[in-house]
């Protein structure tokens, strides 16, 4: 395996967790917790997923998201929205600006694994 | 000898008729059946009430005392009939088109509807006529009691007023009965008008009839007649040109200011036309009426003992002469214009109070805004026939009280001469546009004072009202002021006299007080309406030969009606004129069509003028003009009531619209509050969630496994902390919370809070002067302290200084206590200290120190509760925060 993930989210314990568990599962993890300088560090080197958190410091998962569909090199990479507001016009706003995936915190560790799975493919 | 019963029962059965004929007109008129009652015949007749028992006794015993002068009496009616019919013609023109009710009316309308006028008119009227009316009741009584004397019955003075009493009832049932049968907006009364109409042919055939027999019956033929009257000492009478022209003068004058005079004349009125048939008509009524006056004068001094009274020569000559049946013809003759004045003159007076007196004050007492619609109508009815009650009994009153004394002509003139005062306002208001309120009321008091001074007062006789003093020398000496020698010019007529100089200061000071004074606009505008009441009225403003362009009168249309409308019209004419397009010859018929059509969008007055503008040789008159602006004056009125509408429309959609922002911010903030909270406690969950899994699903080494039950710890307390502050808030931002007052040292408190903020443990240092601390404060300690830990752990959680420090400073300022945080951090940016006190507000670097952003919130609230305030205090290097406690907290918080 050894496919690199990108992990852009702002509350370590939540950064520990993830890495933690998709470390475990073979996973290249990289992380991130600030938005303003989130999109230097994809374009350095392009992950094969990003797991993205909607409320960052800096600029919003969101605006990253947009800038990533907007960007050649990113317009493919498949991306995981993280949100703890569970509102449906979350959903919406994430999909409508292209996110692969969707899911409200709290999740279940198997349900991550799951989802990062299916995404990269496998 | 007559039988007295006969002439009662005879009496008794004139008067049943008089209601039959009375009711049958009300029945036809109700029926719609009006036109032979309204023929000018009907209408001339009627006006013969004119003459009166003063007439119709009086003129013979008026013969009988100064000859000839009697005729001056019908000369004035007569002069004005025929000479001054414009006059009439325009006073009933008026009537008719402002629907005026009486004399008070024409007064009180013509000069700016005033109220005051018409009161003042209508107490002039009632005290002119009251003794006029008594007239009518003594002249009644006077010839019963001839009849009395002459039969076998008993007859004693009081009889003879209770006599006049029953007329006077009797008068007062009929007028009531077919005066205020229903409320006409014309105020006519046909039933009325026919009954006098009937009694004006009973009284001219009585006389008549008493004249031929005087004439052919006593002195033997016309020949004989006249060498009686050459023989007799009226034939040596020689007129006095200043009475005649006084007598003549005031009996015209009378003719179109008595009330009872205007009420036939004018409101009574249906026709015009029937005016031009009495032009010529009532004068000869009023000749023939006068033919036998002088024969039946001179006969009956002859023939009748020297102690008859000549008055009463009419029905005295023939009862001598045994003539039943005349004698009895007679008395109905009498009876009829004594009835029939007293009738019309009772209405018109009782119009006049009810409209400018009763109804008014019963209005002005009423709360405004009342609904009044319904009732007003019964009490104008019960207005009018109080009114007429008191009027007949004033009359009485005045009957008995004078004592039937004087002799009727000198009552009647006195009663001419006070209703002649309204004539100088009456003609200047018909006739000049000067003329105003401010001097019709002056003419009034001054001409009514005079009369009342000179001539009224005086008719008592000497030392009944004004003592003999007073009449040889003045009031308080004053000797110009003597009553029949005003201003030292004594020897005159006392007639004349009065006469003279109640008019002359009457007409001066109401021209002079009219030039000097300006008219208001209502007033302006009703003095064109009466004064050009034939341009106004007639409807026929043509416009003669114009020389308008067909286009501009187009562009003007379009403008006023739309070009649509205008195109039409414009175009409907030029076809009906056989030619094409737009343009037809501008016509005087179709500019008065095309005036009617501009007149329905702007004003009959507003198109008038404009058109006239358009048409050449055509000049707006300043009457247009004013009319212009009247209706301009509406429109304003009107679009100024529609502005203040749609103002106070406007206010409300605005009212609404800020509620509905309200609201929506309201529903905003709720969304947002709901999000963050949702966020707050996901985000600790999430991170118990995942590692209570790893714990779960994983072999995970020991150190780890601490780790990761460390962090699920943590985070649980996290939660925990988030409920708290947010039930903690709720409390807080509800108002609901219980306050638990005590008192203490300050310095206690900040000891107290420093140790549970767990600081002496970590970095921060704090420096605090004791000195300062040994204020005594009395508030909810425990919230108190909360407030300063959440100041203390925020320093302890964000100064990011190496070495961190926290001054804490207190003082007292204007009896409050103010205590200062400030840390050595790097602040609060200023885009940021706006926002701090707000729920959630975390500075968002700031984030991982684990707050949830409630704390300042909460400080707010609790400093709100205890009545003090916390504020951010900029430019203190790091983090500053005020917190300020309310001087005289006992006070306050007990």
């Amino acid at each position: 395996m050894g496919q690199r993930v990108l992990l852009i989210e702002d509350e370590p314990n939540i950064i520990e967790a993830i890495s933690y568990i998709l470390t475990k599962d073979g996973w290249t993890v990289h992380t991130h917790s600030d938005g303003e300088t989130a999109m230097s560090k994809v374009m350095q080197r392009v992950p094969d997923l990003i797991i993205l958190d909607v409320m960052l410091p800096g600029k919003s998962g969101y605006d990253i998201l947009r800038e990533l569909r907007a960007q050649a090199e990113t317009k493919d990479v498949p991306v995981m929205m993280l949100t703890a507001r569970g509102q449906s016009k979350d959903r919406e706003m994430a999909t409508s600006l292209g996110a692969t995936q969707f899911m409200t915190k709290p999740f279940s560790n198997a349900e991550v694994l799951k989802s990062v799975r299916a995404l990269a493919g496998l | 000898m007559i039988s007295f019963n006969l002439l009662i029962v005879v009496s008794l059965m004139y008067v049943v008729f008089l209601f039959l004929v009375a009711f049958a007109a009300e029945r036809r008129a109700a029926q719609g059946k009006t036109s032979w009652v309204r023929s000018s015949v009907i209408y001339t007749l009627s006006l013969s009430i004119y003459c009166t028992a003063w007439t119709f006794y009086g003129a013979v015993g008026y013969a009988a005392r100064s000859g000839l002068e009697f005729v001056t009496i019908y000369l004035g009616p007569t002069l004005v009939m025929i000479g001054w019919w414009w006059l009439v013609r325009k006073l009933v023109r008026i009537g008719r088109t402002q629907r005026l009710t009486s004399i008070a009316d024409l007064i009180s309308s013509r000069y700016g509807k005033s109220p005051v006028l018409g009161v003042m008119v209508t107490v002039l009227a009632i005290v002119g006529t009251t003794p006029y009316i008594a007239l009518q009741l003594q002249s009644v009584t006077q010839s019963i009691a001839v009849f009395a004397a002459s039969s076998d019955e008993m007859w004693l003075p009081g009889d003879l007023n209770r006599a006049a009493m029953w007329v006077a009832v009797g008068l007062a049932v009929f007028t009531v009965l077919f005066g205020t049968r229903n409320l006409d907006a014309h105020e006519r009364h046909h039933g009325i008008v026919l009954a006098i109409a009937v009694e004006a042919v009973v009284k001219l055939c009585a006389l008549l009839a008493v004249g031929i027999f005087v004439v052919w019956g006593i002195a033997g033929g016309v020949g004989a007649t006249l060498e009686l009257i050459d023989a007799s000492a009226q034939s040596q009478w020689s007129p006095s040109p200043s009475r005649w022209i006084g007598l003549i003068f005031v009996s015209g004058a009378a003719f179109v200011c008595l009330p009872r005079m205007f009420q036939v004349l004018v409101v009574e009125n249906s026709d015009e036309q029937s005016l031009s048939t009495a032009s010529w008509a009532f004068p000869t009524y009023l000749m023939l009426m006068s033919l036998f006056v002088v024969p039946i004068a001179v006969v009956g001094l002859d023939l009748m003992p020297e102690s008859a009274n000549p008055d009463l020569f009419v029905v005295t000559v023939p009862i001598s002469e045994g003539r039943q049946g005349l004698a009895i013809l007679a008395f109905l003759g009498g009876f009829s214009s004594a009835t029939s004045m007293v009738i019309v003159a009772t209405l018109s007076l009782a119009t006049m109070v009810s409209n400018h007196i009763i109804v008014p004050s019963w209005l002005n007492a009423r709360t405004p805004g009342a609904v009044v619609s319904g009732d007003v109508r019964q009490v104008v009815i019960m207005s009018r026939r109080v009114s007429i009650s008191v009027i007949l009994a004033l009359g009485y009153v005045y009957f008995r009280v004078s004592g039937g004394g004087t002799a009727l002509a000198s009552i009647g003139l006195v009663s001419f001469i006070g209703v002649v005062q309204v004539f100088p306002a009456m003609i200047g208001g018909v006739f000049w546009r000067g003329a105003n309120r401010w001097g019709a009321g002056a003419g009034l008091i001054v001409g009514f004072s005079v009369w009342l001074w000179t001539n009224f007062l005086p008719s008592f006789g000497i030392d009944a009202v004004i003592s003999q003093a007073v009449f040889l020398g003045g009031p308080f000496g004053i000797g110009w002021l003597r009553p029949e020698a005003l201003f030292g010019i004594s020897g005159t007529d006392p007639f004349v006299h009065a006469l003279f100089w109640s008019i002359f200061l009457n007409t001066s000071a109401f021209i002079f007080v009219s030039i000097l004074t300006f008219p208001n606009p209502l007033e302006r505008l009703q003095g064109a309406q009466f004064v050009n009441v034939f341009d106004y009225s007639s409807g026929a403003r043509t416009w003669l030969q114009s020389a308008a362009q067909a286009e501009d009168l187009l562009v003007m249309s379009q403008r006023i009606l739309g070009g649509a409308e205008a195109l039409s019209i414009f175009a409907t004419e030029a076809r009906s004129q056989g030619k094409t397009g737009f343009q037809p010859d501008v016509t005087p018929d179709f500019i008065g069509r095309l005036e009617r059509e501009l007149s329905g969008s702007v004003g009959a007055a507003t198109a008038h003028a404009m058109i006239g503008q358009l048409t050449e040789g055509t000049i707006v008159s300043v009457d247009d003009l004013i009319a212009v602006a009247d209706e301009t004056a509406q429109i304003m009125e009107y679009s100024s009531r529609l502005e203040a509408k749609s103002a106070e429309a406007n206010s409300t959609a605005r009212a609404l619209r800020e509620a509905n922002e309200k609201l929506t911010a309201l529903s905003i903030q709720k969304d947002a509050f709901l999000s963050q909270i949702s966020h707050e406690l996901r985000t600790p969950m999430t991170s118990i969630r995942a590692f209570s899994d790893i714990l779960r699903d994983e072999d995970v080494e020991n150190v780890a496994r601490k780790r990761f039950a460390g962090i699920i710890h943590e985070q649980s307390n996290r939660l925990t902390r988030l409920l708290d502050d947010l039930l903690d808030l709720g409390v807080l931002e509800s108002g609901q919370v219980q306050l638990n007052i005590g008192q203490d040292i300050l310095a206690d408190v900040l000891d107290r809070a420093v140790i549970a903020s767990g600081v002496n443990t970590g970095k921060l240092a704090i420096a605090r002067r004791a000195g300062n601390e040994t204020v005594n404060v009395h508030t909810d300690l425990d919230r108190l302290a909360q407030v300063f830990i959440n100041l203390i752990s925020n320093a302890a959680k964000y100064c990011a200084n190496d070495v961190p420090k926290l001054r804490i400073i207190v003082r007292q300022f204007a009896g409050q206590t103010i205590i200062d945080f400030c840390d050595n951090g790097a602040g609060i940016p200023s885009e940021s200290q706006s926002m701090i006190f707000e729920k959630f507000s975390r500075l968002e670097d700031e984030g991982k120190a684990g707050g949830a952003g409630l704390g300042l919130a909460i400080c707010r609230q609790i400093m709100g509760a205890l009545g003090g305030d916390i504020t951010y205090l900029p430019g203190q290097g790091g983090a500053a925060f005020r917190v300020t406690l309310p001087a005289a907290q006992v006070l306050v918080l007990q």
